[in-house]
């Protein structure tokens, strides 16, 4: 079995975000960039299929050149080998721009089995996954909480509103993972050691066949006009008391101040 | 080129609640660009819900009724969708951000090339007679506004946020029936089973009042205190993730940034300290109460009303109140 996982790297979840005045994206002073959490899942769930049935996992990632901190530490998890879209022409693109430069590098690749995040904690976009799938003319399930592999076909747990979906699918097709799907491991030293040497390949947009101007930002279908600070919370009240007083005071605030029953 | 188009996503045989949000924004977009209104209706049976749509103020109605299309499937949803706004061409196409949402918008998205906004929380046009979505981003922790370059501009939209309209009983729209021409190939993938966790819970994303407990609740069998209170005020039980990680809840309850986003009228935290994460799933509810122990707990920077004490003591008071209260 062939698996694929998309990786992005992102802004760790305790980063307080800092927009600086007239900016259209956040300042990344200081900030520490992890492998996005829905992607961990994604990359445990391939390792434990390559475990079970044998096959191997390839990672892959459009970023930056920090983002290779994201794949090593995949390939240490167990993954083994990795490609990076490593070019300025990537950056700065949106659902669609990303979802053509990872489509036409996976284009060129063999696979059985696509694995992602089902939303990327940044921009929160909640569509590279699916789009990854329609650009490659395959089926996805989208926000899989457990997945079931037979021959030729998935069975996987997709969460709705109160509650889940059972779907089957033929492969390959495009599975994003959802927190519950499994736990994640943590990398071993020994994993690190080896990471070291697994083949991590830099690709421009010229080997995937992609036109400079149509990933990244010359490719995006959407314009970001601003991106500021949202408004502060009021600081918050204490209502004194004791506990029993301040339940039957916030009642009553409730009602009478605040009118939300 | 023309019209702004919202999907009316059906739920257990009704139209959602954010199709009507949506179709209220929708028409403040239209007068504006000079267009119409109108919704998207797809599913077996679902006929006599166009007039419901045509109510909350859809002009027409493009209708695909369809035994195959009874339970959501990406594939053929997406190509009559896609195969409408081909014909028809609108200006703007919006869906609900929902499981079905966020599942079709980008795979419509995808098929026609052009680009998308998710999980917007405003809409309004320029003075180039353009879209400008409102986004959170990073959690909420940034907001951004975004264009579409191409048409459709498409969107999905956050429910509970944008104000709902007051349906006009009796108002009629022209109605378009379409067929559902579907190929094996759009129907790959099969819904085989649904489990619902609960019949009749309340959404967390859609709820007005939402209880959730946290690390402080002690155990599952503690959550029935939250339960007691959330009947009382009509609301869904969340928890923060230490709860759902304990093994306290399900996956589908944990609030926060890797749970669910949500945005009710009076959030009351039980029990939870209020950590980054946590903020960023609940930090633009428009009340939110916070009970706990710790008087230096995060969560009371952010709590209108906060309560330092024992939740064991002041919950039970709370649902006891608001019983006395609501009963009046
Ligand atoms: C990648 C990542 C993603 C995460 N995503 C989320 C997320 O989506 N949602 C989320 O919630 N967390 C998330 N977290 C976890 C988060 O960092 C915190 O660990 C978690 O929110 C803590 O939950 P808690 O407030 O219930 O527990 P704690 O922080 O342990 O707080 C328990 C609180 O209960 C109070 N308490 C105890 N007993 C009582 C009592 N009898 N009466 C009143 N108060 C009492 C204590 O004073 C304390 O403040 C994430 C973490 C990471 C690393
Ligand atoms: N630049 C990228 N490189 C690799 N994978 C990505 C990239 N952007 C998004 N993805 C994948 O697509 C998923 C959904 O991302 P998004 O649609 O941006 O929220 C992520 O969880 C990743 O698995």
């Amino acid at each position: 079995m062939k698996i694929i996982v998309l990786v992005k790297q992102v802004p760790d979840t305790e980063t307080k975000v800092q927009v600086k005045p007239g900016e259209k994206a956040i300042s990344t002073d200081g900030v520490t960039f992890v492998i996005n959490p829905y992607d961990e899942y994604a990359i445990e769930e391939a390792l434990r299929i390559k475990e079970a049935k044998g096959g191997d996992v390839t990672l892959i990632s459009a970023g930056w050149d920090k983002a290779a901190e994201a794949l090593r530490t995949g390939l240490a998890m167990g993954a083994d080998k990795a490609v990076h879209l490593n070019d300025p022409a990537f950056l700065g693109g949106d659902a669609h721009s990303t979802a053509v430069a990872l489509a036409k590098a996976i284009k060129k690749m063999e696979y059985d089995l696509i694995l992602c995040g089902k939303q990327a904690i940044d921009y929160d976009n909640h569509q590279v996954g699916v789009r990854v799938a329609e650009l490659l003319g395959i089926p996805h399930v989208a926000v899989v909480t457990k997945l079931e592999l037979q021959d030729g076909k998935a069975v996987a747990h997709r969460e709705v509103e109160g509650g889940s979906e059972i779907v089957e699918t033929p492969l390959p097709a495009v599975i994003t993972a959802q927190k519950g799907l499994n736990e994640p491991r943590y990398a071993s030293l020994k994993g690190i050691m080896q990471a070291k040497k697994k083949p991590l390949e830099a690709k421009k947009p010229a080997d995937v066949d992609a036109a400079p101007n149509e990933v990244g930002q010359a490719g995006a279908k959407t314009t970001v006009l601003t991106m500021t600070m949202p408004p502060e919370r009021a600081a918050g009240r204490v209502v004194e008391g004791e506990p029993e007083d301040a339940a039957k005071q916030v009642v009553k605030l409730l009602r009478e101040e605040a009118k939300v029953i | 080129m023309s019209g702004v188009w919202v999907f009316a996503e059906t739920r257990d045989g009704k139209i959602i609640k954010v199709v009507n949000e949506m179709l209220n924004a929708s028409k403040g977009i239209a007068a504006k660009l000079g267009e119409d209104t109108a919704a998207v209706l797809l599913g077996s049976g679902v006929e006599p819900l166009a007039k419901d749509l045509a109510a909350m103020g859809a002009k027409k109605v493009y209708l695909a009724d369809d035994a195959k299309l009874a339970r959501y499937a990406p594939g053929a949803y997406a190509k009559i969708v896609a195969d409408l706004v081909k014909k028809n061409q609108p200006s703007v196409m919006l869906f609900g951000n929902s499981a079905v949402g966020k599942d079709l918008g980008p795979t419509v998205a995808a098929r026609l090339g052009v680009g998308m906004c998710s999980d917007c929380t405003g809409l309004e046009v320029n003075a180039e007679k353009k879209v400008v979505f409102t986004r959170p981003v990073y959690a909420a922790k940034a907001m951004t506004t975004v264009v579409c370059k191409d048409n459709p501009q498409m969107a999905t939209i956050r429910p509970n946020v944008l104000p709902p309209g007051e349906p006009a009983a009796g108002a009629a729209a022209d109605v378009e029936k379409v067929s559902a021409a579907l190929e094996d190939a759009d129907l790959r993938t099969v819904v085989k089973d649904v489990v619902m966790s609960a019949a009749g819970k309340i959404e967390l994303t859609e709820a007005n009042v939402i209880v959730s407990g946290g690390r402080g609740m002690k155990g599952p069998e503690h959550f029935k205190l939250l339960e007691d209170l959330a009947n009382v005020l009509g609301a869904a039980v969340g928890a923060s993730r230490a709860a759902v990680d304990a093994g306290w809840r399900d996956h589908h309850d944990q609030v926060g940034q890797t749970g669910k986003v949500v945005n009710p009228s009076l959030y009351i935290a039980c029990g939870i300290s209020g950590s980054i994460q946590h903020l960023a799933g609940m930090k633009t509810s428009k009340v939110i109460v916070a009970v706990n122990k710790d008087p230096e707990a995060p969560i009371f920077k952010v709590a209108n009303y906060g309560i330092v004490g024992d939740l064991f003591k002041v919950v039970p008071v709370m649902t006891e109140e608001f019983k006395k209260l609501l009963a009046q």
